[in-house]
C-alpha cells in the first residue's frame, strides 16, 4: 500500500512538472513576447510606460535570457506562489494573478465538487437500476436519457435550461448571487442564495459526467452479474439483493473511481464554459478574457492550477481506489 | 403431495415413494426463449438420485448437462425457465423446486444447505475482493444464527478437512493468492460447510492438472464416505464417470438417451451415441495404425428442434422413416437400463 | 485415469460437400460478418445511412441553399418564413409565401413581420440565383429552391439578415469535416504511440503510459482554449481550419493510443503473431501486418465514437470566439449569436445550428453503437 501511494504521488508531481512545461509553452505561443503585446496594448489605450518601468520587467520576467533560463524563472516564483501579474484584462485593473484567482478560485472549487458529487449520486443508483432491469423501460428512458446528456454540448444545455426557466417559470439563471446578497457579508442566507444560484450550473456540468457514469455502471454491473463467483453465491442460498451489493456493486466501484480521473478534467473543462454562459465569477470567464487580450500570465496561471488541482483529485482518487480494492492494497494488482 | 400424479417417464420410482430416493427430477424442461426462437436446452430429463449413490450424468458440450444441474438449484441465467417437476425430499416433506419462485426465500433455504453446488472454474468461483473465509463464511451465515466468530472457526474448520494446510492462515486470504488446486479444495469447502445432502459438481476437475484432478477425485470420495452424501457428477469425461459413479446418465441435445448402472452401460451400451463415446475412448489392446474412432458431425444446436430423434443426422444406424418420425420413448431394454432408441422398441 | 474429451470432434471420414447457410457463416470474412450484422442494426444502419446524406448535403451545399451565406437580406432579425398551401380563398395551392411587412410597435420597439396576403410568391425549384462555383468545377447559377420577388428564410435571419438556412447548411461543411480529419489525426498519432508501446512493451510502455495517463488528466477545454487562442488572427480561414483541427487532435489520441496499446498487449500473446515471428517476420511487419487488422474493426468503432466529441469541441471553441473565424462559418460560430438568455427569449430561431450539432453527435453515437455490436464477435 505504502509503495503504491508513494509511487501515485511521484506521479502527481511528475504530472505537475509536465504540466508546467506545457503551460510555459502556451504562453509563449503567441506571436512576439508578451511584454512587447502588453506594452502595444497599454499604447493602444494611450497609456505610454517609462523607459525603466520597461527595463524592470523585462528583468523580472528574464526576457533577456533563454527560454529555458525562463522557465525556471517562471517556474521557480510559481512554486513560492508569485504568480506574476495580469496586464489588466479581467476587471481593467493590473493586479496580481494571485489576487484573481483568490476571487475566483474557490467558487470554481465548489462548483467541480459539487457537479462531481451530483455526477455520482445520480449515476451510481440509475446505473443499478438500469444493470437490474436490462431492456425494461426504465432501462430504455435512462439510456436514452444518457444519450441526449451526451450529446448536447454544454454550453447548449446552460442556455436551454436558462431559456426554459426563463420562459416557463420566469427565473432569470445567472449569476452567483441575487442582486441583494451580491455585495453583502456572507451570512447563512447568502450560502443558500450561493446554492440556490448553483442548481442550474451543477446539473449542467454533472450531466455529461453522470450519462458516462451511467453506462460505465450499468455495463460493469452486467457484466460482474454475469459471472461465476455471483452465481457461485447465488447457488450457495445469498439473496439477490446482498448478491448484487456485496459484489458486483463493490466491484464496480473499482471502475468508477477510476473513473473519476476522466470525469473531472471534464468538469473542470466544461466549468469553463458554464460559467462564462451564465456568467459566474469563476476561472472560466477570466480565462477567456485573458486569452482574448493575450493576457498570457493570467491564463496560464489558470490553466496551471487548474490541471494541477485535477491532478491532485486523481491521486485522491487513487487513495480512494486502495481504499475499495484490496488487490491494490496488497500490490499485487497489474498496473493499471 | 404429489402422490396422485406419479411419473409416466420416471424410471424405477413415483414422486419420493421410495425412501432411498433423495431428490427426483420429473419430465424437466428448461427453455430459452432467444430471438431466434426457443432453445430447449432441457428437454423432458427425468430420473432420481438415491441416498450415498454417485450419479454421473455425460455428454458432449451443449447437451444440457450443466442447465441440467442448473435448473435443480433455480440459478438458470436469464432468459432461461424451467418446466416440469423437482421434487426434494427435506425434513420429512417432498418440496417441488421446480414450483418454488427462482429468487424466493425457500429456494434460497435449498441452496447451500440441502443442495450445494461446485463448479468447473476455481479461479472466477470466488469474489476477487473479498477472502475466501468471507465467501465460506457466508454460506453459513445466510443459513444458521451464528455469530461471525463462530462461522469463522467452522471456515478454517473445513479449511483444514479438504486439506488445505495452514487453513487459520489461509481463512484470510484472497483467492489470487492461492493455486488452482487449492482454490478447488476452497470452492469444495465453501460447498460442504453445511454438509449438503447432494453435492451438484459441474465438471469440477477439467479446468485441472491431471495430477491435482485425481486429488480432488480422491478428495470428493472421501468427504462423501465421511458425510454420507450423494453426489450427482456432470462431466464429458467418461474415464471420471467410470471412477467415481454408481449410476449413469447419457445425454444428447437435452434429453436422456441411456440410462443405467455403469456396469452396464459400459459393459453393454445400447444407445448408438453411448456407443460411439465410448468408441472415442483410447484404450490398451488398440492395434497399432488403427485409429480413434471420432462421431461425425458436431452437436446441432437445439433451436427450435423437430420432433424427431436428436441423434438421428449423425446417426449410423439412422432408419429412414423411423428415427425422424417422432421422438423414441424410453425403454427398458434389460432391469436397470433404459434407453431411448427405436432399435430397442 | 483415461481422460478422453467428447468436446466437438471433425470426422476423419467426412466427405467434402457444400457449404450449408450455417457454415457459410463461418468462413464468412469478418467484415462480411461485420456488414450482416449491421445491416440488422436498425437504428445504427438508419444514422449511417442518415450521416453519408448529411455528408453529401455538405458536399454539395452551394445548390441546396436560396442564398450565399454571407449575403444580407433587409430583414433583420427576421423568424422563419412560413410557407403556405391554402391561400386566401382556401384552396389548396403549390407552396407559397408571402410577401411581409416590418412593423414596429411604438410601445415595446419591438419589430414583427405582418404577412401581406395580396403579395403571394410561390417557391419555386431550380431557380436562377447567386451565381456560385460549383466544387470550385464550373459556374453555376441554379439553385434547388428559391422565390422571385421576396426572399425566404427557412430558419429566419440573424441580426445582419443573414439567411440562417443557407448559413447552417454551408456551417456543415466545416462542422462535419472537421470531426473526421480531427480524428484521422488523432488515428494516426493514437496507433504509432500505443503501437510502439504495446508492442515493446517494458520502459518504453511504462513512459508512454505515463504520459498518456498525464495528457488524458488535463482539464481539456481549458487547454483547446488556449491552445486555440495562440493561432494567429491573420491566418487564412483554411490555417486556421486545420490549426484548430490539430489543436483538436492534440489530446485525442491519448485515449485512442490507450486502447490501441491494450488491444496489442492482448493479441500479442496469441499464437499466431508468435507464429509469425517464428516465420522470421520483424517488428514492424507483425506490427502492422499481423496485430493492426486484428482489432481494425474495434478501431473503427473507437474512432466512430470520437467524432462526436471533436464535432462538439468544435463548436464550443467556436462558440467562444476561439475556433472557426469569420468569414468561415461552423455551427459554432453560428452559436455565437446565441450568447445569452435574452437574445435566445427573442430570437429562438438562432438555436437551429446548434440543433444540428445535437443531431450530427446523435446520429454518430448510434453509428458507433451498431457498429461495436456488429464489431463484438461474441453478440
Amino acid at each position: 500500500m505504502r509503495a503504491y501511494l508513494v509511487r501515485r504521488f511521484l506521479f502527481m508531481v511528475v504530472g505537475w512538472w509536465l504540466l508546467s512545461v506545457v503551460v510555459f509553452i502556451v504562453i509563449q505561443l503567441p506571436p512576439g513576447d508578451f511584454l512587447t503585446n502588453y506594452i502595444a496594448g497599454q499604447e493602444q489605450a494611450g497609456t505610454f510606460l517609462e523607459r525603466e518601468e520597461i527595463e524592470s520587467l523585462k528583468l523580472y520576467y528574464g526576457l533577456d535570457r533563454t527560454p529555458i533560463e525562463q522557465y525556471f524563472y517562471w517556474a521557480g516564483r510559481f512554486v513560492v506562489g508569485d504568480l506574476g501579474r495580469s496586464f489588466g484584462s479581467w476587471r481593467s485593473a493590473e493586479q496580481p494573478v494571485t489576487k484573481i484567482l483568490a476571487e475566483v478560485l474557490p467558487f470554481t472549487v465548489i462548483l467541480s465538487t459539487l457537479a462531481l458529487i451530483f455526477t455520482f449520486a445520480v449515476a451510481i443508483p440509475i446505473g443499478i437500476y438500469s444493470a437490474t432491469h436490462q431492456y425494461r423501460p426504465g432501462d430504455y428512458f435512462f439510456t436514452a436519457v444518457g444519450f441526449i446528456g451526451l450529446a448536447v454540448p454544454n454550453f447548449m444545455l446552460a442556455l436551454l435550461l436558462m431559456y426554459m426557466l426563463f420562459k416557463y417559470f420566469d427565473i432569470t439563471a445567472g449569476g452567483l448571487f441575487s442582486p441583494e446578497y451580491a455585495l453583502a457579508d456572507w451570512s447563512v442566507e447568502k450560502v443558500i442564495d450561493m446554492l440556490q444560484h448553483l442548481v442550474v450550473p451543477v446539473v449542467v456540468l454533472g450531466t455529461a459526467g453522470t450519462a458516462s457514469t451511467m453506462r460505465v455502471m450499468r455495463g460493469v454491473l452486467l457484466d460482474e452479474l454475469g459471472k461465476q463467483y455471483v452465481i457461485t453465491a447465488r447457488a450457495r442460498g445469498v439473496s439477490e439483493r446482498k448478491l448484487l451489493f456485496k459484489y458486483p456493486v463493490r466491484l464496480a466501484l473499482n471502475p468508477i473511481v477510476s473513473s473519476t480521473a476522466y470525469i473531472l478534467p471534464g468538469i473542470f473543462g466544461g466549468n469553463a464554459i458554464v460559467a462564462i454562459v451564465l456568467s459566474l465569477p469563476m476561472t472560466g470567464p477570466v480565462l477567456l478574457t485573458a486569452l482574448r487580450a493575450q493576457d498570457m500570465f493570467l491564463a496560464g496561471s489558470i490553466v496551471m492550477v487548474e490541471g494541477a488541482l485535477v491532478i491532485f483529485g486523481t491521486f485522491l482518487s487513487d487513495i480512494l481506489l486502495a481504499l475499495v480494492d484490496p488487490r491494490i492494497r496488497q500490490e499485487r494488482a497489474v498496473a493499471a | 403431495m404429489t402422490e396422485e400424479q406419479a411419473p409416466v417417464a420416471a424410471p424405477e420410482s413415483g414422486a419420493l415413494t421410495d425412501e432411498d430416493v433423495i431428490l427426483e427430477l420429473n419430465d424437466v424442461r428448461t427453455y430459452f426463449e432467444l430471438d431466434e426462437g426457443t432453445l430447449k436446452a432441457v428437454d423432458g430429463v427425468s430420473f432420481a438420485v438415491r441416498r450415498n449413490e454417485t450419479l454421473g450424468i455425460v455428454g458432449e458440450s451443449g447437451c444440457g448437462k450443466s442447465v441440467t444441474g442448473q435448473s435443480i438449484l433455480r440459478i438458470v441465467p436469464k432468459p432461461g425457465d424451467t418446466q416440469g417437476n423437482i421434487w426434494l425430499r427435506r425434513n420429512g416433506e417432498t418440496v417441488d423446486l421446480a414450483s418454488l419462485h427462482p429468487s424466493g426465500r425457500e429456494i434460497r433455504d435449498v441452496r447451500g444447505r440441502d443442495i450445494a453446488m461446485i463448479f468447473q472454474e476455481p479461479m472466477t468461483a470466488f469474489s476477487p475482493v473479498h477472502s475466501v473465509g468471507n465467501q465460506i463464511m457466508e454460506a453459513i451465515l445466510v443459513h444458521e444464527d451464528v455469530s461471525k466468530q463462530a462461522a469463522r472457526e467452522r471456515a478454517i474448520e473445513v479449511l483444514s478437512q479438504v486439506g488445505i494446510p495452514e487453513a487459520e492462515r489461509r481463512v484470510d486470504a484472497l483467492p489470487h493468492e492461492l493455486s488452482g488446486g487449492m482454490r478447488q479444495r476452497a470452492m469444495i469447502a465453501m460447498a460442504l460447510v453445511l454438509r449438503p445432502k447432494l453435492l451438484i459438481a459441474d465438471e469440477p476437475t477439467t479446468a485441472l492438472d491431471v495430477t491435482i484432478q485425481a486429488q480432488i477425485l480422491r478428495l470428493m470420495q472421501d468427504l462423501q464416505k465421511e458425510m454420507g452424501m450423494s453426489i450427482m457428477f456432470i462431466t464429458h469425461n467418461l474415464g471420471v464417470i467410470a471412477n467415481m459413479a454408481d449410476q449413469m446418465i447419457v445425454m444428447y441435445l437435452g434429453r436422456v438417451v441411456e440410462q443405467g448402472s455403469v456396469e452396464t452401460i459400459f459393459g453393454e451400451p445400447q444407445h448408438p451415441y453411448t456407443q460411439a463415446l465410448m468408441e472415442s475412448i483410447p484404450r490398451i489392446g488398440l492395434t497399432r495404425g488403427e485409429r480413434l474412432s471420432s462421431i461425425a458431425g458436431t452437436v446441432p444446436v437445439p433451436l427450435n428442434p423437430p420432433e424427431e430423434c436428436g441423434f438421428s443426422s449423425r446417426c449410423p444406424k439412422f432408419i429412414p422413416g423411423r428415427c425422424d418420425a417422432k421422438v423414441p420413448d424410453m425403454i427398458e431394454s434389460s432391469p436397470g437400463h433404459h434407453v431411448r432408441c427405436v432399435l430397442y422398441e | 485415469m483415461a481422460t478422453t474429451s467428447l468436446e466437438p470432434t471433425t470426422g476423419s471420414g467426412v466427405s467434402v460437400r457444400e457449404f450449408t447457410e450455417e457454415e457459410q457463416y463461418y468462413v464468412a470474412s469478418q467484415w462480411q460478418l461485420m456488414w450482416r450484422k449491421f445491416r440488422r442494426h436498425r437504428l445504427g444502419y438508419a444514422s449511417g445511412v442518415l450521416l453519408l446524406l448529411g455528408y453529401f448535403f455538405a458536399i454539395t451545399y452551394d445548390f441546396w441553399i436560396p442564398y450565399d451565406f454571407t449575403d444580407r437580406h433587409d430583414k433583420l432579425s427576421s423568424p422563419p418564413t412560413r410557407i403556405h398551401v391554402i391561400d386566401a380563398n382556401g384552396t389548396w395551392q403549390m407552396p407559397f409565401v408571402l410577401g411581409t411587412q416590418s412593423v414596429v410597435d411604438p410601445q415595446s420597439f419591438k419589430r414583427t413581420f405582418v404577412e401581406d396576403p395580396e403579395l403571394v410568391h410561390p417557391i419555386g425549384l431550380f431557380t436562377q440565383g447567386a451565381p456560385y462555383k460549383f466544387w470550385g468545377l464550373f459556374d453555376w447559377d441554379r439553385h434547388f429552391f428559391g422565390v422571385e420577388g421576396t426572399t425566404i428564410h427557412l430558419f429566419g435571419t440573424d441580426d445582419l439578415g443573414r439567411d440562417v438556412f443557407s448559413r447552417t447548411l454551408s456551417a456543415a461543411r466545416i462542422s462535419l469535416s472537421i470531426g473526421l480529419v480531427g480524428v484521422i489525426l488523432s488515428f494516426v498519432l493514437g496507433v504509432i504511440i500505443g503501437g510502439i508501446s504495446g508492442y515493446f512493451g517494458g520502459t518504453v510502455d511504462l513512459l508512454i503510459q505515463r504520459f498518456i495517463e498525464f495528457v488524458i488528466s488535463v482539464p481539456t477545454i481549458p487547454l483547446w482554449m488556449s491552445l486555440s487562442a495562440a493561432v494567429p488572427i491573420t491566418w487564412s480561414p483554411l490555417q486556421t481550419y486545420f490549426a484548430i483541427t490539430i489543436v483538436l487532435s492534440v489530446v485525442g489520441w491519448a485515449g485512442l493510443a490507450r486502447v490501441v496499446r491494450g488491444k496489442i498487449l492482448e493479441l500479442r500473446e496469441n499464437d499466431y503473431v508468435m507464429a509469425a515471428r517464428v516465420a522470421g517476420a520483424g517488428n514492424m511487419r507483425v506490427l502492422f501486418d499481423h496485430l493492426v487488422p486484428g482489432f481494425m474493426s474495434y478501431l473503427i468503432v473507437h474512432l466512430t465514437l470520437q467524432v462526436p466529441s471533436m464535432i462538439l469541441a468544435e463548436t464550443t471553441l467556436s462558440f467562444l470566439r476561439l475556433g472557426i473565424r469569420a468569414p468561415a462559418v461552423s455551427w459554432g460560430t453560428l452559436m455565437q449569436d446565441a450568447q445569452n438568455v435574452s437574445v435566445i427569449a427573442v430570437f429562438p430561431w438562432l438555436m437551429i445550428p446548434g440543433l444540428f450539432v445535437i443531431i450530427a453527435v446523435f446520429l454518430f453515437n448510434f453509428l458507433g453503437d451498431g457498429l461495436r455490436d456488429a464489431a463484438d464477435p461474441y453478440r
